[in-house]
């Protein structure tokens, strides 16, 4: 018996389940791959290395951060060549930020410690030898590093210069203030400007019904001083870093000036151990998810593109649950079976597999221009005629896109509950039934709650979908940069009709649209990882509400 | 032990009324498929009647006709009439769900809610719309302790239905189903999956119950109709072969098939 047991103990099928297996492997391959490429290319955002001061044969040098090293092309495939990309930095002299240097052409690499790395408000980074400091007062700090203390076992020591510690201070001055500026121009301005708006609206409507207009035009004066002060507060606060700068030499050479104002961090990169470079990466990491983006969006946060994505998703799902539900219920307890349920239920899937942008398309012809067209003249018809025919709803924005992609997403919503429904044990309907409830009473009492997992996870799928989706989204209401967030402080406090930033058009502009396509490349791949994370989150939150509804059945299989 | 069969329950105080529910020449069919040919016969106010019979013979269906739960088939017909108390079930004047409010259903597999024990009992009582705390309190305690389940769950009345055991989910799903004091009982094979002590409980449970339900119970235990039982009727393929007092049907059977049957020669 034992001897023969190779032969009889294994069923037939059995040597296929290794075949069955390699269709995950693949797929998981796939999707490793993918997020190793995502996480290596995203870190270099965050990661600060060692940047080179590279002698040229020429006798000319650059001072970058190495970025990738390629074949050169047309080099002979039997002799490859290679060429080096160096991040330089400085835009405003060098014309550009990035640079391939033929490795041929190098003569020498040295790492110079007094290389000060600059990021900054404007122009990208910039790689600089510091000479002098003027602080705010005006006073000046010559740069010198002095030489690291090296120990009896080799080690080395750095030593932080008060001249870099001055620079540190100065920095985080100059960022205080600039914050302080963009709170009066973005907060207190914003509010001015969003009262002077309804009196210009509503002086424009007295001017029209000839009602008088003393009170309005004496308002906007009012705010226009108001606005003025403002703005001179402004002024004033940003007087305060308007001396303190960085007078260094480039590369080449040429001497530059750079202001503390446009400065937002500084680092010594060859001097730095790596704690300091892992305490700069988290610094980076927090401005990656809490700020605001800068140059085009190429550098500085994401947080308006985080945000935006996570509201339109959380509204989106919120808008086709229900409709899904209903419908499903509708599909599955009420309609009596035929011909053209059967229409319907085929049309209800094939939705699932109609192009995204198709209904991007629809969004806009029929949310955006009809609804919304409807809406703005029956409701906001003074803004229309006294605000130079600009829309409120008749344009895209935050309803009209989590509209777009509920109705993107309502297939799996209705999928998934007839599904659930379906799979609730048919004695429990009966039970209930039989106990003299109505079938109302059924559904809501008896069905809903026990497909209520089931429902969870076609929601989870929709969302998934939902956060992850661009094409509608483009011509719905989402821009590359939206001056103001979609939920805030003014009242309602969600606005429905502001256009906003979302994550995944945030890479497709980032990577197909940005003027420079060096710089965007790893913010590209940043975004990208952070998309992941966000859709995980999003589906981890659902999965953990579905997991506790599900434990309310476990002792259902008795 | 081996007469146990054929020591039938005498026949209780019979004041109630004779023909409680009334089946009139009822005929059933499912789709094309005839499930019950055309029969007749009543059942008598607060008594137990058992429908025996080999499996597929109609019972379940004859059963689920007393409450139109076979309304939730689709392509059902059926002939003739089914009264109780002289008013037909199929009156449209009369409600589904009022006549299933006075015609409670035990199935053969228990089926709680996924909810507490507590909502599970007050269950019928809060789709009437009933929702004052004591009156649900006291209708809880009474159909719990009816079903002899109180003193087992009394401390856990809050915990989820789904943890009790299979015998104690039979006799919740009883307890749910004389919770709003129907009149009628209908139970389909109650004890199929329990083992012998539940099954008693049950069955002494039916006796009490009697007092105030006419009970109606499908049964593949012969020596379960003998103990229960006053009445019973014995089906063969859709067919009502035989009806008479359980005494008779089980120690004179009138006809071959039901004696077939009741000695084990099939079914
Ligand atoms: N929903 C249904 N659709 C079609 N035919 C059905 C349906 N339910 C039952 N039947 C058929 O009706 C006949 C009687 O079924 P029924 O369930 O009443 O038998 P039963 O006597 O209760 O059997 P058992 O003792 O096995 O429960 C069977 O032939 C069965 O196949
Ligand atoms: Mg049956």
């Amino acid at each position: 018996m034992a001897s023969s047991s190779s032969d009889n103990s294994t069923p037939k099928g059995e040597p296929w389940v290794w075949f069955t297996s390699l269709g995950l492997i693949v797929g998981l391959t796939m999707v490793a791959g993918l997020l190793g490429l995502v996480l290596i290319n995203g870190f270099s955002v965050f990661w600060a290395p060692q940047v080179p001061t590279v002698k040229l044969k020429d006798g000319s040098e650059i001072i970058g951060q190495f970025v990738q090293r390629r074949v050169r092309p047309n080099s002979p495939a039997s002799d490859p060549q290679y060429e080096r990309q160096y991040q330089i930095g400085l835009r405003e002299l060098n014309s550009t930020s990035y640079v391939w240097v033929d490795e041929l052409n190098i003569t020498d690499e040295k790492f110079t410690r007094e290389t000060l790395g600059l990021e900054r408000m404007e122009n990208g980074p910039a790689f600089i030898i510091p000479k002098t400091i003027v602080d705010s007062t005006g006073k000046q700090h010559p740069f010198i590093v002095p030489n690291a203390t090296v120990d009896s076992a080799g080690k080395f020591h750095p030593i932080y210069t008060t001249a870099f510690s001055l620079i540190r201070a100065e920095v985080d001055q100059a960022t205080l203030i600039r914050e302080r500026v963009l709170d009066i121009n973005q907060n207190k301005i914003g509010l001015v400007n969003a009262e002077m708006e309804e009196t210009r609206i509503a002086l424009r409507r007295a001017e029209d019904r000839q009602e008088p207009t003393v009170e309005l035009t004496d308002k906007l004066k009012t705010l226009d001083l108001k606005f003025a002060e403002l703005k001179k507060e402004a002024e004033e606060i940003s007087k305060l870093t308007a001396l303190g700068h960085i007078e260094g030499i480039d590369a080449k050479g040429r001497s530059v000036t750079i202001p503390f104002a446009g400065i937002v961090r500084a680092w010594e990169p060859n001097r730095m151990t790596t704690l300091d470079r892992i305490g700069l990466m988290f610094s980076r990491m927090q401005e990656f998810l809490f700020d605001a983006p800068r140059e085009a969006n190429t550098e500085g946060g994401l947080m308006p593109a985080i945000f935006g994505t996570l509201v339109m998703t959380v509204f989106m799902s919120m808008l086709v649950t229900p409709v899904g539900v209903i419908a499903a219920i509708y599909l599955k307890e009420y309609a009596k079976d035929g011909p053209v349920l059967r229409v319907v239920r085929i049309c209800v899937n094939n939705l699932a597999g109609v192009p995204s942008i198709v209904f991007g398309v629809f969004g806009l012809g029929f949310f955006v221009y009809v609804l919304g067209g409807t809406i703005d003249q029956l409701f906001f018809s003074d803004q229309l005629k006294y605000n130079n025919n600009t829309p409120v709803f008749g344009t895209g924005g935050l309803l009209w896109c989590s509209l777009t992609l509920a109705l993107m997403t309502l297939p799996v919503v209705i999928v998934a509950t007839e599904e659930a429904l379906s799979a609730v044990p048919r004695g429990m309907r009966e039970a209930s039934l039989a106990a003299g409830a109505s079938k109302w009473q059924t559904i809501r009492d008896i069905l809903l709650p026990a497909s209520a997992p089931g429902i969870l996870t076609g929601v989870i799928l929709a969302m998934a979908r939902g956060a992850g989706e661009v094409a509608p989204l483009m011509i719905v209401g989402v821009v590359k940069l939206a001056p103001t967030l979609p939920i805030d402080g003014l009242a309602p406090f969600l606005h429905l009709d502001r256009k906003f930033m979302h994550l995944g058009f945030h890479i497709y502009d980032l990577g197909f649209q940005s003027p420079d396509s060096d710089a965007a490349r790893p913010m590209v791949f940043a975004t990208t990882l952070l998309l992941i994370i966000l859709v995980v989150c999003l589906n981890l939150g659902a999965i953990t509400i579905r997991n506790r509804l599900r434990a309310r059945f476990k002792g259902a299989s008795f | 032990m081996s007469n146990a069969r054929f020591q039938a329950r005498p026949a209780t105080d019979q004041t109630g009324r004779p023909d409680f529910i009334s089946i009139k020449n009822f005929g059933f069919w499912y789709g094309d498929k005839k499930a019950l040919k055309s029969m007749s016969l009543d059942i008598p106010e607060r008594q137990v009647v058992a429908f025996i019979g080999p499996s597929g013979c109609g019972k379940s269906t004859l059963l689920r006709n007393l409450n139109r739960m076979n309304d939730l088939v689709d392509g059902i017909r059926h002939e003739g009439d089914i009264e109780i108390k002289g008013q037909s079930i199929y009156d449209p004047g009369l409600e589904v769900i009022s006549l299933r409010r006075r015609v409670g259903m035990v199935f053969q597999k228990s089926n709680p809610f996924p909810k507490s024990i507590y909502e599970n009992v007050v269950f019928a009582l809060r789709v009437m719309g009933v929702k004052n705390r004591a009156v649900l309190d006291e209708a809880c305690e009474t159909s719990l302790r009816k079903a002899a389940l109180w003193d087992e769950v009394k401390d856990r009345l809050n915990d989820n239905a789904l943890g009790l055991s299979g015998g104690q989910m039979q006799r919740l799903c009883i307890a749910r189903a004389i919770a709003n004091r129907p009149e009628i009982l209908l139970m389909d094979e109650p004890c199929s999956a329990l083992d012998p002590i539940a099954t008693g409980k049950i069955e002494e449970l039916i006796h009490e119950l009697k007092a105030q339900f006419t009970i109606v119970i499908v049964t593949h235990s012969m020596q379960q109709a003998a103990r229960v039982s006053d009445r019973t009727a014995f089906f063969y393929l859709g067919e009502l072969i035989e009806y008479d007092t359980t005494e008779k049907i089980f120690m004179n059977p009138g006809q071959a098939q039901t004696e077939a049957y009741i000695s084990g020669r099939f079914g």
